[in-house]
């Protein structure tokens, strides 16, 4: 009989092996599901995970993945905070969709006016927007002890609603020719988020995501917030005992992860989108759960499986053109990932031994 | 004449440690037997194996001459084995004729068993109503639950582990009254303490424990509990001294303190009266879940009072939190070790800053300095003799007593004006609790006030200065400790709870 | 505009027919919590169900066989949380979340091929002369056999929680798994059963919105109701028949107004939709001062030796 006995000690090693092992797990089950779906599956692996980086064209792919990647990775990091402390913001894709109709909002309400101020004040706004989005649950939590995890979930659903109500009515375009949608805010100069470098994909939702990381990396290691953080997610009552405030920390993880997913919205509707229409919002705010985990709530790590769930979905849409693989088997694949992640990650804390089952 | 259990040779090894060493002993129909031994010694494995919630690695058992191999829990109550444990394994939102009814193997309808317990409690005089939620219910009152869910199986062995640490004195007399009635009736009574008087009035004969082996085997009446207790350790222990101190001014004092538990079937203070002098050891015994956690986070902080409640040196810090009580000089160690004083998966480096921040320097404008704390880790280790390879190593990696240490080392060292401090050596080993109470009077000897709240009333009567109780949240008229005999202490506790006297 | 035309008697018994999948999802995530387990992955179960069970009745031609099999879908996905949070001994929040993003990939692949495909229909109950019986025939005596089966479950779990030994030992062990262990009880396989049991009912509430309230299948089709009915399990304090009266309630925001919108009420469609999601939040908030009746295990990790 095998059986699992405690470790005196969280094996750190076990900790960066897990996502590896969960990764290769994923690539052998998920070859098997594309060859149950009638695909190559040692063809499908390579067209998803080489073919974007070094494939014929790559140089159209990578820029690709810094676009994908970034607003992944900033939504994850600040989601990340919250789950180290056991503060569950799942509704990242509503304050992303707040986050990016505030930040149009502005940018729309300045137009056609050109001035440096205006793509300043949008991020502002998208910061704004995405923050207010997750201080309801927030503020809720704190005043009422009510479910963080429920009441975020369901302002996805509001926050959609809303998007839908908003490129229908207020802020459609009123040159549309009746098309539901709002202006191209990547032909209006002053709100546009430009690449900085041409054909990169390097445009500031990236440089905002890599400064994310830095200062998450820099609150949890050295800061005491960030170590109120960790504290709380281990042991409550210890952190209470030591002197922190569960409510501030309840409000800094929320409005901090709500307004990077702002952040992220507003990246993405004033660049690679452009547009505030019904189907702005493609997911991101679910799979930077994924990222979060997968990267073992680390801010490196966050990076590092940010652009692998980046080359997913580049690497899917290839797949899907080239070999019609169903987008839904890229969703399949990275929902298999996060369950590998889960499994592999009992050896961090547990260790096997054989021998005869123990009931103590 | 055969012996009801009899255990040969049972060995049982943990990865690192031998919990139980090739021990023997015989248990005869109706005989009161004492398994005796310090925290680890390994009397709760034993039991464990008898009882069928752990497997021997060798040896075997033996029941009225039958061979004894119980693979759960519910063979050995089919045996005729029950168990009275010494963390009640009871549900606080059921009923006790709910909770009775999941012990047993064929429980009777739902009417009939309350009609059944109604009849034990009275044979056995201990009043219980079996309509009651358990998480209502005092420690003594839970322990009738325990002890009925037992009764009610017919056992042939009793086994009671360490029965008398949440009862009164007065509860412990009508406790035993209704052993000896049990013993008297023919059934066998496996006794697990280390409080030598009591075996020494209930008990026929005793086996010793240590370190996972039998180091010997007495008849209680016939030896001295210093002779047991040199058995029991293996050396003689050195008991706490201290210097006498001067007294000196009020540092501390409560002026009716109340407040609402935070907890479900938690205790509220209620008018909570006391003052505390420099250099002065106030102890405040009491039974578990009479206000104890409740008192001790009032004073730490985690629970803020009104204002006017609580001052230290002449400042109200009724409303200020843990961290700014902790500057002003009151420290704290509250009883639960992992998750609650010290993190569990932490290394002792980010434990030491759990506590240490503040007052030692360990944090500028809100960034870390790891290398001090570091070395504030060290020095606890050090200074306190904590056994662990370094202070990288996590907290749930250390032994309770080491973990303990570690603990009181971390508030000691940071030179408190007041330190309140909670079960201090529940647990822990016998040289263990012994340093832990001599910091603790170092400590006063210093100028420092100490209030130790515990459930071992030898320890608060070796340590206190003076002595109070807490029952059912309000705090008695603290005494000089010195000459206080154990009727009264007793009765400052309360008495026995919610219960008259046994009718055997 | 015109109110005239929401007709109260049909809007009460469709309002039943919209608490179904609510309320079969709720019960079986109430008798997983009560055991102590919080699985966040209703969402996914009962999408996942939705699309095993328009799929098999699709191919059988059997609305019955399609919500067996929606409850054998249901149970199986379950039986991946049950494998990470028992087994392997993972967050019950994080498990949770992973089973909704894998169920909800999962049922789009599963579902390509029947994007305007339409179902077998399931017929009504046959009361005979009882449905004629003016207003309460309409109401009570005519609806799909499913609908009653979920007021059955309601009453069947609420009398095996009450009066039952497996109800009591079910609720122990949500109530402290330490003390149940202890006792002998067998807490990892009890837990496991009530995953599945959870599992089978949300698959089954799924089914019920493809194949009866809908009926066809589109990605991503139950919109947020399984989170609804984790809602609702706290709304009840973990009590059968205030499940009932909560699916009742939602049932009735949700019906209202979808009627509203048919009644082309001056309130834009979009702030009609959000308005069932925008209810539970309140009624989260109203009620979430009182936590006491929370099984006390509920989201712990249970390893024998610790």
């Amino acid at each position: 009989m095998i059986r699992l006995e405690k470790r005196p000690e969280p094996s750190r090693g076990f900790a960066w092996a897990a996502p590896i092992l969960a990764v290769i797990a994923t690539f052998f089950f998920g070859g098997l599901l594309f060859a149950f779906l009638g695909k190559d599956p040692v063809q499908s692996i390579v067209t998803i995970f080489w073919q974007p980086l070094f494939g014929e064209f790559a140089f159209y792919y990578r820029p690709q993945l810094l676009i994908k990647g970034a607003p992944l990775v900033l939504i994850a990091i600040g989601l990340s905070l919250g789950f180290k402390a056991g503060i569950w913001n799942i509704g990242a894709e509503g304050q992303y969709i707040m986050g990016a109709l505030f930040g149009a909002g502005v940018g729309l309400a300045f137009y056609p006016a050109q001035s440096a101020m205006v793509f300043p004040l949008m991020v502002l706004a998208g910061a704004f927007g995405g923050w207010v989005w997750a201080m309801i649950p927030a503020v809720l939590k704190v005043k009422f002890g009510t479910n963080e995890i429920l009441v975020s979930l369901m302002l996805v659903y509001v926050a959609e609603q809303f998007l839908a109500s908003m490129s229908l009515g207020l802020m459609k375009n009123p040159e549309g020719f009746g098309f539901p949608g709002s202006r191209n805010l990547q032909q209006y100069a002053s709100a546009h988020n430009a690449e900085i470098v041409a054909d990169t994909g390097m445009h500031w939702g990236v440089v905002a995501a890599i400064i994310a990381v830095i200062f998450a990396y820099v609150l949890l290691a050295r800061h005491r917030l960030g170590f109120a953080i960790r504290v709380t997610g281990d042991a409550p009552r210890a952190a209470r005992f030591s002197g922190v405030n569960p409510s501030r920390l309840i409000l800094f993880c929320l409005g901090t992860s709500g307004m990077l997913a702002g952040l992220a919205g507003l990246f993405e509707v004033s660049g690679p989108s452009g547009v505030v229409s019904i189907d702005f919002n493609v997911g991101y705010g679910f799979t930077a759960i994924i990222v979060a985990f997968l990267g073992r709530l680390h801010p490196v790590g966050i990076l590092l499986a940010g652009l692998l769930m980046a080359l997913t979905y580049i690497g899917g849409d290839i797949a899907q053109s080239q070999m019609g693989l169903p987008a839904a088997a890229i969703q399949v694949f990275q929902g298999m990932l996060l369950f590998f992640l889960l499994a592999f990650d009992l050896f961090t804390n547990f260790r096997l031994r054989l021998g005869r089952v123990e009931v103590a | 004449m055969t012996a009801l259990l009899s255990l040969s040779g049972l060995t049982k090894a943990y990865p690192g440690v031998i919990a139980n060493d090739d021990v023997s002993l015989d248990i005869a129909a109706g005989e009161v037997h004492a398994l005796l031994g310090e925290n680890g010694a390994g009397k709760s494995t034993l039991v464990k194996m008898i009882y069928g919630l752990v497997m021997p690695d060798t040896g075997s058992m033996a029941m009225n001459g039958a061979p004894y191999a119980p693979a759960e829990p519910r063979a050995a109550r089919a045996a005729g084995v029950g168990m009275v444990f010494q963390h009640f394994s009871l549900f606080d939102a059921l009923s006790v004729a709910e909770n009775i009814a999941l012990g047993m193997e064929h429980a009777p309808k739902m009417r009939e068993l309350s009609r059944r317990i109604r009849e034990v409690s009275d044979t056995y005089g201990l009043p219980l109503s079996p309509d009651r939620i358990v998480g209502d219910l005092s420690a003594g009152e839970r322990q009738r639950v325990e002890i009925i869910r037992c009764l009610l199986q017919d056992p042939k062995l009793l086994i009671m582990d360490e029965p008398t640490s949440v009862l009164t004195p007065q509860e412990v007399e009508i406790l035993f009254q209704t052993l000896r009635k049990l013993s008297a009736e023919g059934t066998a009574i496996l006794y697990i303490s280390h409080k030598l008087e009591e075996i020494r009035s209930l008990c026929d004969s005793a086996t010793i424990l240590r370190l996972g082996r039998v180091v010997g085997t007495c008849v209680p009446r016939e030896t001295t509990a210093r002779d047991m207790a040199e058995m029991m350790v293996g050396k003689v222990l050195a008991t706490p001294t201290r210097a006498t101190s001067q007294l000196g001014d009020v540092v501390l004092s409560l002026n009716g303190l109340s407040l609402p538990s935070p907890h479900a079937f938690g205790m509220p203070l209620r008018d909570i009266h006391v003052t505390l002098r420099a250099g002065e050891v106030l102890g405040i015994g009491g039974v578990a879940g009479n206000g104890q956690d409740e008192l001790l986070a009032a004073l730490s902080g985690e629970m803020t009072a009104g204002p006017g409640m609580i001052a230290l040196k002449g400042e109200d810090i009724g409303r200020l939190g843990p961290t700014a009580r902790r500057v002003r000089g009151l420290l704290s160690a509250p009883e639960e070790r992992l998750g609650h004083a010290a993190a569990p998966d932490m290394s002792l480096t980010e434990n030491a800053m759990l506590t240490g921040a503040a007052r030692e320097g360990l944090e500028r404008r809100g960034m870390l300095d790891w290398a001090a704390a570091r070395s504030f880790a060290k020095r606890i280790i050090a200074e306190f003799d904590v056994r662990t390879p370094g202070p990288g190593n996590a907290a749930r990696s250390l032994s309770g007593g080491n973990l303990q240490k570690f603990v009181i080392g971390r508030e000691v060292l940071q030179r408190p004006d007041v330190l309140v401090v909670n079960q201090p050596t529940w647990g822990v080993d016998a040289s263990a609790a012994a340093a832990i109470r001599q910091a603790l009077l170092d400590l006063a000897t210093g100028g420092a006030a100490v209030i130790a709240i515990s459930q071992d009333l030898d320890e608060l009567m070796e340590i206190s200065d003076r002595f109070a109780a807490l029952n059912e949240g309000r705090l008695s008229d603290p005494r000089p400790a010195q000459g206080l005999s154990v009727e009264e202490i007793g009765l400052m506790m309360g008495g026995a709870h919610g219960m008259e006297v046994a009718h055997v | 505009m015109d109110l005239s035309v929401i007709n109260p008697v049909l809007l009460i018994a469709a309002l039943m027919s919209a608490a179904t999948p609510i309320l079969l999802a709720a019960t079986g995530e109430l008798v997983a919590e009560r055991a102590g387990v919080l699985n966040l992955g209703v969402e996914g179960m009962m999408i996942v169900g939705a699309i095993c069970g328009f799929a098999v009745a699709v191919e059988s031609g059997s609305p019955a066989l399609g919500f067996v099999a929606a409850a054998a879908g249901g149970a199986l996905l379950s039986l991946l949380f049950a494998f990470l949070t028992q087994v392997t001994l993972a967050n019950q929040v994080a498990s949770g979340l992973a089973l909704t993003l894998f169920g909800l990939g999962l049922s789009a692949l599963l579902g390509q091929g029947y994007v305007g495909v339409k179902p077998p229909s399931m017929p009504d109950v046959n009361f005979g002369a009882l449905a004629d019986i003016p207003i309460l025939g309409r109401i009570l005596f005519s609806h799909d056999p499913v609908l009653y089966f979920g007021l059955a479950l309601v009453a069947a779990v609420w009398a095996l929680l009450k009066f039952t030994r497996a109800g009591l030992i079910l609720r122990a062990v949500g109530e402290n798994h330490d003390a149940a262990h202890a006792l002998g009880l067998k807490v990892v396989r009890i837990r496991v059963l009530a995953i599945l049991f959870g599992g089978a009912c949300a698959g089954l509430g799924g089914a019920y919105i493809s194949l009866i309230r809908v009926p066809q299948w589109t990605e991503g089709m139950t919109a947020g109701v399984g989170w609804i009915a984790l809602a609702l399990v706290v709304f009840a304090s973990w009590k059968p028949w205030r499940v009932l009266l909560g699916a009742y309630l939602f049932g009735g925001i949700t019906q209202l107004q979808l009627n509203l919108q048919g009644a082309g009420v001056a309130i834009p469609v979009e702030y009609l939709a959000m308005s069932p999601y925008l209810v539970t939040i309140l009624v989260l908030v109203i009620l979430s001062a009182d936590k006491s009746r929370a099984p006390a295990s509920l989201g712990r990790i249970f390893h024998a030796s610790s």
